[in-house]
């Protein structure tokens, strides 16, 4: 046996130890392309104005869709001269971002743009916020209490099941399945979205008579969406359409339909990711579309909070401010419309 | 290493311990899901090829989480704890991908991801053997630094993969059966031949049973346990690769809760928490049940939450059972070879 001594261990741990440091220089750059609005020829909006300092928290997630939330606030901001954009990280639960964001209070920034881990347990924070002056916007995970923001823009969760459910209602119908075999994976389930999410989904399949046959729980990533798939095409021998509510778990879904050699049925994805996107536009595979929950959110978050830290409202509505409540629609990305989609791919 | 020979002679019965026999209780669980899946769902068992299909795609789900319980059983009998495997997995699947990926090829990958694995089973080692870490404190530390450096290395993006040797890994057949099946069955015959056939062996029951009497019967404590460590990150190497090739990609949150899952599979296969004696055929059993319960409840459109109550349940009986049977099959023993001699673990 090689004899190990106590120097060769250290000497090798310090390796192993350069070497965790030495990756994160040649780390892949996470900032790729963000989306940003940046045309604003003839919006009188977009003329510099009074400075703001917009404070930011969102969650340090490691889930591609929260990653492109925050890369698109920064660059929405680095978009305005009149814009200093402070982020404070949200640590790892609510608790974490409760500390966090107290010190950002105390720093009076002019409006918050937070997406907090979770709106209920963060409703207190923006109450104190909104108590000491600062108008809050919530970004995509709704506060119970009215008084805790000035402006909640979020994506549409039942509306991308809506959607979803059309879309599969519509394809079936016109190929004349009468009793279609639908499966579906969510992503985490207790979470209150994506509980939405299938409440849409059941919703519009209703319509058509449909309903799932089986429903095989992920947790919004490859690996485990890779087995939720696995487990469901064993249960249903024969399906005609499927829908996976989120394109990140939606890989291994995906490469779990390729390891079975099935394709006797169509699938659509969630949230519309840039691997989404160019696999509808290739329809080399079963993803036929994919219904969009867009983290650009974050960067018209950016752009509302700075009209509301000047006075300012939406220069194409009556209203003198920004409204309070925003709702992004859920569209359906297909083969026809995938390139004009493509950009806003993350 | 001069008092190897003054190790004493281990038990005849440890050979018995290792065999299918002791697990019967875990055959009869699996054997008890399979008639529930017949009953429930008879007209999918009733085509040859579905059943061909479903075994495989149960020990098809069960490979990587087997790989990794194998590494598990031997720290846990070596008397410690690894609750950072999960995170390990995920670190050495993201840095292959995202290093290796384009430039290197599939070999690079491969040697990324069990060079990271061995690298952070090193660590833990050293921080255990050497530092006097709890292992439960310095593996708790490792998995919340590995997945924030996985983060960090992936840009928390999923990273796809798009060398085609790695993807096709699960996907390709030796003789009708899944190559990351033959990966399972080969790791958990040398993890068989590793504990019951050779002086490594030996030792990790010596050290997890009494590390004390095991440093004054000559063996170096320190040293295997850092091997032990090692064992396991090494393991985790292997099971990222074979994750990886299944997702087609690797993220920072992969193999979420592994950690838990590889324990109770340990523990509901025989292995003791307390170190000092455990079974890799058990081990295997542990995870074939999971994967099982979770094929049941799929095929029947069960909710996942159900799922995991059965599996606490599980884990309980089975515990309750082993420790039932263990104390009678000491007892016994004790009662035949040497009256005068203590059982080894009276309180258990």
């Amino acid at each position: 046996m090689i004899q190990i001594s106590r120097r060769n261990i250290l000497l090798g741990s310090a390796a192993a130890g350069t070497g965790l440091a030495l990756s994160a220089c040649t780390s892949n750059d996470p900032a790729g392309t963000a989306q940003v609005k940046t045309d604003t020829s003839g919006n009188a909006n977009a003329a510099a104005g009074q400075q703001v300092v917009i404070g930011f928290s969102a969650p340090a997630a490691d889930h591609g869709w929260i990653a492109a939330i925050t890369n698109n606030a920064k660059a929405q901001a680095k978009q305005y001269a009149d814009v200093e954009l402070r982020t404070v990280e949200a640590g790892t639960d609510a608790a974490a971002q409760r500390a966090a964001l107290a010190t950002l209070i105390a720093q009076k920034p002019t409006v918050i743009v937070m997406l907090p881990h979770d709106g209920k347990e963060l409703n207190a924070t923006g109450l104190e916020a909104m108590r000491a002056g600062i108008p809050v916007v919530n970004l995509d995970r709704a506060f119970p209490s009215a008084a805790a923001y000035r402006l909640q823009i979020k994506g549409d969760n039942y509306g991308m099941g809506l959607a979803a459910g059309k879309y599969i209602g519509d394809q079936l119908k016109a190929k004349g399945v009468s009793n279609p075999i639908i499966g579906e994976i969510p992503g985490i389930d207790s979470l209150e979205l994506t509980q939405e999410r299938t409440a849409g989904f059941n919703a519009a399949l209703a319509v058509y008579g449909f309903k799932v046959a089986n429903r095989r729980p992920a947790e919004f990533t490859a690996d485990s969406g890779q087995a939720a798939a696995t487990a469901l095409l064993q249960a249903l021998p024969k399906m005609d359409a499927l829908w996976n509510h989120d394109d990140d778990q939606g890989i291994g879904v995906l490469a779990a339909i390729k390891q079975a050699n099935r394709g006797e049925f169509f699938m659509v994805g969630g949230a519309g990711s840039k691997a989404a996107i160019d696999g509808i536009t290739k329809d080399d595979t079963v993803l036929k579309a994919t219904v969009t929950y867009s983290p650009s959110m974050a960067s018209s978050a950016i752009s509302l909070a700075r009209l509301i830290g000047q006075g300012k409202g939406l220069s194409d509505l009556v209203e003198l401010q920004v409204p309070k409540e925003i709702t992004l629609a859920s569209e359906t990305i297909t083969k026809d419309n995938a390139s004009k989609y493509a950009p806003l791919g993350f | 290493m001069i008092a190897e020979t003054a190790l004493p002679e281990v038990n005849k019965s440890h050979r018995y311990d290792d065999g299918v026999l002791r697990n019967l209780g875990l055959v009869g669980v699996l054997v008890l899901l399979v008639i529930i899946g017949i009953v429930t769902r008879p007209e999918l068992y009733s085509d040859p090829t579905w059943v061909k299909n479903n075994i495989l795609t149960i020990l098809q789900q069960a490979s990587a989480i087997g790989v990794v319980t194998v590494g598990m059983t031997f720290v846990i009998i070596g008397g410690g704890i690894d609750l950072s495997v999960g995170a390990i997995i995920a670190l050495a699947g993201v840095w292959a991908t995202t290093l290796a990926t384009q430039s290197y090829g599939a070999a690079g990958m491969i040697f990324t991801a069990l060079v990271v694995g061995i690298a952070v089973g090193l660590v833990n080692g050293v921080l255990i053997a050497y530092g006097k870490l709890v292992p439960f404190i310095a593996t708790l530390a490792m998995l919340v630094s590995a997945r924030g450096l996985a983060a960090q290395i992936s840009g928390k993006q999923t990273q796809v993969s798009a060398n085609s040797t790695i993807n096709g890994i699960a996907s390709t057949k030796l003789l009708g059966i899944p190559l990351l099946i033959w990966i399972l069955a080969v790791v958990v015959a040398a993890g068989w031949v590793l504990l019951n056939r050779t002086t490594f062996g030996r030792r990790t029951v010596a050290v997890g049973g009494n590390p004390e009497a095991a440093r004054l019967a000559g063996i170096n404590v320190k040293r295997h346990t850092l091997l032990l460590y090692v064992l396991s990150g090494l393991c985790c190497g292997i099971a990222a690769i074979m994750l990886t090739s299944q997702a087609t990609s690797a993220q920072a949150a992969m193999a979420n809760l592994y950690e838990l899952d590889a324990i109770a599979a340990a523990i509901i296969g025989g292995t003791l928490l307390s170190g000092g004696r455990g079974t890799i055929v058990g081990a295997l059993f542990g995870v074939l049940v999971f994967s099982t319960i979770t094929n049941l409840f799929a095929i029947n459109n069960l909710a996942t939450e159900v799922q995991n109550m059965v599996k606490g349940g599980i884990i309980v009986a089975a515990v309750l059972l082993q420790q039932f049977r263990y104390r009678s099959l000491t007892n016994l023993l004790r009662r035949r070879n040497d009256p005068d001699k203590p059982s080894e673990h009276p309180s258990r």
